[in-house]
């Protein structure tokens, strides 16, 4: 299977199943819609009459030797060969929490779909050390052979139980010790309000990743990101956020912010992250239910994907100039990415990740809180519901009728499963609007990765 | 080759003969909360 296509001056031609990725001219591109495999020996007359219309006889004769061999290296049409690998898709050892330190939240973000902190649970809770510490005993107990083991403090807002939050690095810190190989990676997900220098130290300390919430200028951020009283947000955190990715020295950290259909123009929001001079920066579509007046829907398409190509071909300006950054969904690393394994099921979650509440109870995800459907047991019971563990470990790409002839299978891996059953009531049934957003965004990813080959090769 | 440039190794099948070692990040633990991407993942295999 090959996904072709034409963006930003380039024809780009992907190789789904080797992951080649080609730059080919216009008579390769015109070509590759009148040719398969198997292929024969000499270009087949048709083929040559219907092209030379337009191509050189012997142009089309040699560009048809190049498709042939590599089709024969196995980089362009290549077998689909990983099916035998999904059927192995069975639960994996635990290395991954979500802890929900609190289920409460100081502000009112008008799109939360945690619903600022309650997650549709109608009780504000915040999380004690003790069901914190029996979480990472759980964690620790249920990681078999997994040395890097993940914690996410997450919420509501996780800095209103930052006591808590150091009591649990430190109980993690010592546990590693009865261990040969085992490590806490821990991060945090803030809002930022409540940072103070002292958490900012104990952040950059202590946490390998950091996700600062904020959705770019100050106008769109306060539309949406307000406190309790209506008043917006962004005079209060650029400046720690700043201090804070400053402190950390610019590294392993991002500034994250939604887009609504109230700011389509978001590449305008990224590039203000950007000339305050944050590196690492991330704009979500919102997951919102078609009925509120700022969600996404596929009327929105077009102009998002229009956007989504503004914002790569903006990247790739500021490349020119010196002033790098990153947009977290345009980053591909096209030789060292991820195993084909690990992309037949993606996040993993409900399987290798879960999530844990102030009250103990486990999800598949921290989007699956209050799903009593999902609820897959607690942290006191000591154990989880295998039947939905199973049923999480076996979504893949090739038991998504979906996913299975999608070019982007290896990119997306099946999509969010969360977004799956908030939008179809499935886990296997990807959500369109996702999926078309996500193909856009490996397309720009692709390409951005193309013209700075094809800049290279012009250098030398 | 004078009509096609390959930009990558396209390696994607010999990473599923080594691969599936677990030791990667899982995916929804960083920027990424609400919707899944992988391919920016590293490959934390150094063995």
């Amino acid at each position: 299977m090959i996904h072709k296509y034409k963006l930003n001056g380039y024809n780009i031609v992907l190789d789904v199943h080797s992951g080649g990725v080609h730059l080919v001219d216009e008579l390769t591109y015109d070509m590759l819609d009148n040719v398969n495999p198997p292929f024969e020996e000499k270009c087949p007359e048709n083929i040559i009459e219907k092209l030379s219309r337009f191509y050189d006889r012997d142009e089309i004769l040699s560009c048809y030797e190049e498709v042939k061999e590599l089709y024969n290296e196995h980089i362009l049409f290549s077998d689909d060969t990983y099916e035998k690998f999904a059927k192995y898709s069975v639960a994996a050892p635990l290395k991954s929490m979500c802890l929900l330190v609190t289920m409460d939240c100081n502000l009112r973000c008008r799109y939360c779909f945690a619903e600022t902190g309650e997650y549709g649970m109608k009780k504000r809770k915040l999380m004690s050390f003790e069901t914190g510490k029996r979480a990472l005993d759980f964690l620790l107990e249920n990681s078999g052979d997994r040395e890097n083991l993940e914690v996410d403090f997450f919420g509501g807002e996780p800095l209103m139980n930052f006591d808590v939050v150091k009591q649990l690095v430190m109980y993690g810190r010592s546990r590693e010790k009865d261990y040969i190989n085992k490590h806490f990676r821990f991060t945090v997900t803030t809002n930022g309000i409540l940072l103070d220098d002292e958490k900012t130290d104990f952040i950059n300390r202590e946490m390998s990743n950091v996700v600062l919430s904020i959705d770019g200028r100050k106008e769109v951020n306060d539309r949406m990101r307000t406190h309790i009283n209506g008043s917006g947000t962004y005079d209060e955190i650029i400046e720690k956020y700043k201090k804070l990715v400053e402190k950390r020295k610019h590294q392993n950290y991002y500034v994250r912010g939604t887009f609504t259909k109230h700011n389509l123009d978001f590449t305008n929001d990224v590039l203000s992250l950007a000339e305050q001079g944050f590196k690492e920066i991330s704009a979500e579509p919102v997951v919102a239910p078609a009925k509120e007046d700022y969600a996404l829907t596929e009327r929105d398409l077009p102009a998002i994907f229009s956007e989504y190509e503004r914002l790569a071909q903006a990247i790739l300006v500021s490349d020119k100039q010196g002033k790098h950054f990153n947009f977290f969904h345009f980053m591909i690393d096209l030789d060292q990415g991820p195993c084909a394994i690990k992309r037949l099921r993606g996040c993993s979650s409900g399987n290798e990740y879960v999530a844990v509440t102030p009250d103990g109870d486990i999800y598949p995800c921290h989007q699956f809180v209050g799903v009593e459907k999902y609820r897959m047991g607690n942290i006191a019971e000591g154990k989880i519901n295998s039947d939905i563990r199973n049923e999480f470990a076996a979504a893949n790409i090739y038991s998504k009728d979906d996913c299975k002839n999608c070019w982007a299978k290896f990119y997306c891996s099946g999509g969010c499963n969360a977004n799956n059953y908030t939008y179809n009531g499935d886990i296997h049934s990807p959500y369109k609007i996702s999926c078309e957003l996500e193909k856009k965004r490996l397309e720009c990813a692709i390409m951005i990765k193309a013209a700075i080959a094809a800049e290279e090769q012009q250098e030398d | 080759m004078k009509h096609i440039r390959t930009i990558n190794k396209a390696n994607l099948k010999q990473t599923a003969i080594k691969g599936g070692c677990g030791r990667c990040q899982a995916s929804c633990q960083s920027a990424c909360k609400t919707s899944c991407t992988v391919a920016n993942q590293k490959c934390e295999n150094s063995k």
